[in-house]
């Protein structure tokens, strides 16, 4: 078996008394498309802040392509070739969308140190943006501050972001949430036509979009991992639907 | 022996400054613990009660206990007015915007102080029982420091007690700890905040009329403590009123002790040290840990 | 389908620019303006131009690095005693006085950045209060070096390239001043419109973002505050050698709260909100304050509130609004 992609490890976090993660185990083969469910409270997004570094975790390790990753800060996790997507976008309001891409493209290429040049003849990040921008549908927002984006097209923009990283593996924490249907079709078009190279791991609660996306899924509850398969055993499984719908009165 | 006896008298001084700095900082912890706005203007409204009270004693002829009260009284209530007009303006901005209006705040009470009473600097002339020295073998201390020391006490233990034992201070505690869960739980925060703003005012107005005899009074007196007052807010963590009470105390007496015994370098020990204790612990020493 | 070539300028012209236009030329109009209209007020003018610097400096750590700061006067003060200490020991020659001090304000915020900067908010700005505060009580102390409370003074100021010597009536130091001003107005243009420009930018606005990105915030942040100190205490050592005296009032709360009027009046992001700002209140501040101070205060203080209400974006702001109603495009941070 080839070296995974990302490796958590009997991941656990506490705050004081509280624990929110416990001994969490996640394997991901690269290429491969895994979905993280459960219902509110259960972790979820909490070990998404694990795997990035912005949180520390109380016990276990973390690897990246075979690398561990426990105790680096965030910028260097995602040097190495991680990237994210918050629940809420995580963007520059102020900045137009070309120069929120911009950015992105200028920090994998270690251009954001530069004092001496003009921005505008770096044209390997801005043909770059331009490139992107255009594969994606988005070049027409190119000159729009992010702020006076609807929310959609703001998911858009900030999975626009994390593509110009050209990262290995990408986590993806509720790509659809809060979207209508025809936002959450352009949202879901534009995950499965992702390069299949590409590792994915993406946090739901919208099971149309898991189902159609995700090869293998894990279910966390309260902080633990309650199950993990293939997603018709997930369906399936009776204890999943118990966790959703609640136990049932009677038996 | 002589070296002890003016220990024990700058230990006094330090206490009683230290208690005039805590009564002070009050309401601006609340205030930025509970609604984090940070008030710059606060240091005013201490300068406001200080010539109020001042005013009563020396034109009313109002004893010092009751001059102090009716300034008290009357800071609160230009605090609770501001609040409901000027701060409302403040509560709409971010940080840098709220810094800025209060320090406008601040500026316009200078000038206005001015005004009406130029910028000559005025101290509480003290009835006689208080301005002697109260003599312990060797040791002489200002009785009118003890005076201080006492009242102080009194009144924080009296704030204690409100927060404690009372169901407002249970909710302004919850309030405290954490605003939007409060507001969750049904605790009208707005309206608990204006009240403890104005108490916080009423306290600064307290302050700065007892502490006026050896923190005389003028216009600039509002920017002049300003900056001491926000290292104990900072240092002893924002919303923590015992915290407070221990960075004050702490502040206090190393600055008087410092300023001295090591009198070349003056107020350095003390900005120092507290450069040092904002970076160990950004959130304040005393502050509880998290949130 | 847009070509390549066509979606790339698309983007070009999505940055925001500060390019090089008309707007740049006319603060040396008014430079030149002043001088042959009214040479009288040439040391006023020169004390704008030593503000308009300030706050240029202060606008790149304010207004696009985000940085909230109380303190920046340190640097002015570093700047104008480095330049002061200068003259008296090592050489009276202006241009590497202005060096001297420019290093010496670098070197400070090498030192104090990774420490404040750590933190934000409400902390960064009692930091930066407190180490302002510092400086000023270590500057009082340590009388044999600084002078204490009477200062730096006596000392010669040399001809600038040897030839333009200062003379009383404010000449020479008007147009030494006015060039510094320039190179360091280009200065601050070229940072802004690099990689690095952007980068702040996206700091001030979202830094966990950036830490997403890969970017190690805390880093350029500290670039960036030593670029702004080096240039505040350019300002200072300008103002050391121009006035031939440095006292410690370079150093007090009451100069970082002044320039942070000037610039919050003129607006942050924008580098013109400083040669406004500065200009204004430096102007008000000499006819107002020479009247009465206290009624200065008073009116600086209703300004303040009202401009944060009503004109957060300071007259800047005001003007680009009145610019976009009459049509013409955006171009700040």
């Amino acid at each position: 078996m080839s070296v995974p992609a990302l490796e958590i490890d009997h991941v656990s976090k506490s705050f004081g008394a509280l624990r929110v993660a416990r001994e969490v185990c996640l394997t991901l083969a690269p290429g491969a498309r895994h979905a993280l469910i459960g219902p509110n409270g259960a972790g979820k997004t909490t070990l998404v802040n694990l795997v990035t570094g912005l949180l520390q975790p109380s016990g276990g390790a973390i690897r990246l392509d075979g690398t561990d990753i426990t105790d680096l800060p965030p910028e260097r996790r995602v040097a190495l070739g991680l990237a994210r997507t918050f629940q809420i976008s995580s963007l520059f309001p102020e900045l137009t969308v070309a120069e929120n891409v911009a950015l992105a493209f200028e920090a994998k290429l270690g251009h954001d140190r530069q004092i001496v040049g003009r921005l505008r003849d770096r044209t390997d990040i801005i043909d770059g943006t331009a490139a992107l921008l255009d594969s994606l549908g988005l070049l027409a927002l190119a000159p729009r501050p992010v702020t006076d984006l609807p929310y959609g097209q703001r998911r858009l923009v900030e999975i626009a972001l994390v593509l110009a990283l050209a990262p290995k593996t990408l986590l993806l924490d509720e790509p659809a949430a809060g979207l209508a249907s025809s936002d959450r079709n352009a949202v879901l078009d534009l995950l499965l036509r992702l390069p299949s190279a590409l590792t994915i791991l993406v946090i739901e609660h919208d099971m149309s979009l898991v189902f159609r996306l995700a090869d293998r899924i894990t279910v966390m509850v309260e902080g633990e991992v309650l199950v993990e398969g293939a997603p018709a055993e997930i369906r399936a499984n009776p204890a999943v639907r118990d966790v959703y719908l609640g136990k049932r009165s009677h038996g | 022996m002589k070296l002890t006896a003016t220990a024990l008298a700058l230990m006094v001084d330090g206490v009683a400054y230290a208690m005039i700095l805590f009564l002070m900082s009050v309401g601006l912890t609340i205030t930025l613990g509970v609604m984090r706005i940070a008030n710059l203007a606060h240091c005013g409204f201490a300068m406001i009660g200080g010539y109020l009270g001042f005013m009563l004693v020396s034109k009313a002829g109002f004893g010092v206990i009751l001059a102090l009260i009716v300034s008290a009284a009357g800071t609160m209530v230009l605090g609770a007015a501001l609040e409901r007009t000027v701060y409302r303006w403040v509560y709409t901005t971010g940080e840098l915007g709220q810094i800025l209006m209060t320090i406008g705040l601040a500026f316009v009470m200078i000038a206005s102080v001015n005004l009406v009473y130029g910028n000559d600097m005025h101290a509480l002339p003290l009835p006689s029982s208080l301005t002697e020295n109260m003599n312990f073998g060797a040791v002489s201390i200002s009785a009118y420091r003890i005076f201080i020391i006492v009242v102080s006490t009194v009144i924080a233990g009296v704030l204690w007690a409100i927060l404690e034992y009372t169901d407002y201070g249970a909710r302004l505690r919850a309030a405290v700890d954490n605003p939007r869960m409060a507001r969750c739980v049904g605790i009208d925060v707005p309206r608990m905040f204006s009240a403890t703003f104005a108490g916080g005012c009423g306290l600064a107005g307290a302050a700065g009329f007892l502490g006026s005899p050896f923190l005389p009074l003028e216009p600039f007196y509002a920017l002049e403590y300003l900056v001491p007052i926000l290292m104990v807010v900072a240092v002893g963590g924002l919303g923590s009123l015992k915290g407070s009470f221990l960075a004050a105390l702490l502040l206090g007496v190393v600055d008087t002790l410092g300023r001295y015994y090591v009198p070349a370098l003056g107020a350095f020990v003390i900005y120092l040290a507290v450069c040092a204790l904002l970076l160990w612990r950004p959130q304040g020493v005393f502050a509880r840990g998290g949130a | 389908m847009t070509t390549d070539a066509q979606a790339s300028r698309i983007v070009r012209d999505a940055f925001s620019r500060h390019p090089l236009s008309w707007i740049d030329a006319l603060p040396w109009v008014a430079v030149a303006g002043l001088y042959f209209a009214a040479g009288t007020y040439l040391p006023l003018g020169t004390q704008v131009m030593i503000a308009i610097i300030f706050a240029l400096a202060l606008d790149l750590a304010l207004g696009f690095g985000g940085i909230a700061t109380l303190g920046h006067a340190a640097f002015f003060g570093l700047g104008a005693y480095a330049a002061g200490l200068y003259a008296l020991d090592i050489s009276t020659e202006p241009i590497s006085g202005l060096v001297a001090a420019g290093l010496v304000g670098g070197i400070g915020g090498l030192i104090a950045g990774p420490l404040v900067l750590r933190t934000r908010g409400l902390t960064l700005v009692m930091l930066t209060l407190a180490v302002a505060t510092l400086l000023h009580e270590l500057a009082n102390s340590f009388k044999s070096v600084t002078g204490g409370a009477d200062g730096l003074f006596g000392y010669k100021i040399a001809p600038v390239f040897g030839i333009f010597s200062f003379d009383l009536a404010g000449r020479t130091a008007y147009w030494y001043g006015a060039a510094v001003m320039a190179v360091v107005f280009f200065l601050c243009k070229a940072l802004v419109n690099s990689p690095f420009g952007l980068a702040v930018r996206g700091i001030r606005e979202n830094q966990v973002r950036m830490r997403m990105l890969g970017v190690p915030v805390i880093s350029r942040l500290v670039m960036l505050y030593a670029i702004s100190g080096a240039l505040a205490a350019v300002a200072g050592g300008l103002s050391a050698q121009v006035t031939k005296l440095v006292g410690l009032d370079s150093l007090t709360f009451t100069l970082s709260g002044n320039v942070l009027v000037m610039l919050i009046l003129g607006g942050t992001g924008s580098l013109y909100g400083a040669f406004l700002g500065a200009t204004l209140f430096v102007v008000l501040s000499d006819r107002a304050a020479a009247v009465d101070p206290f009624n200065w205060l008073f009116a600086v203080g209703i300004v303040l509130i009202l401009a944060v209400r009503y004109a957060p974006q300071g007259l800047v702001g005001l003007i680009e609004q009145l610019a976009a109603r009459a049509g013409w495009g955006r171009g700040r941070a």
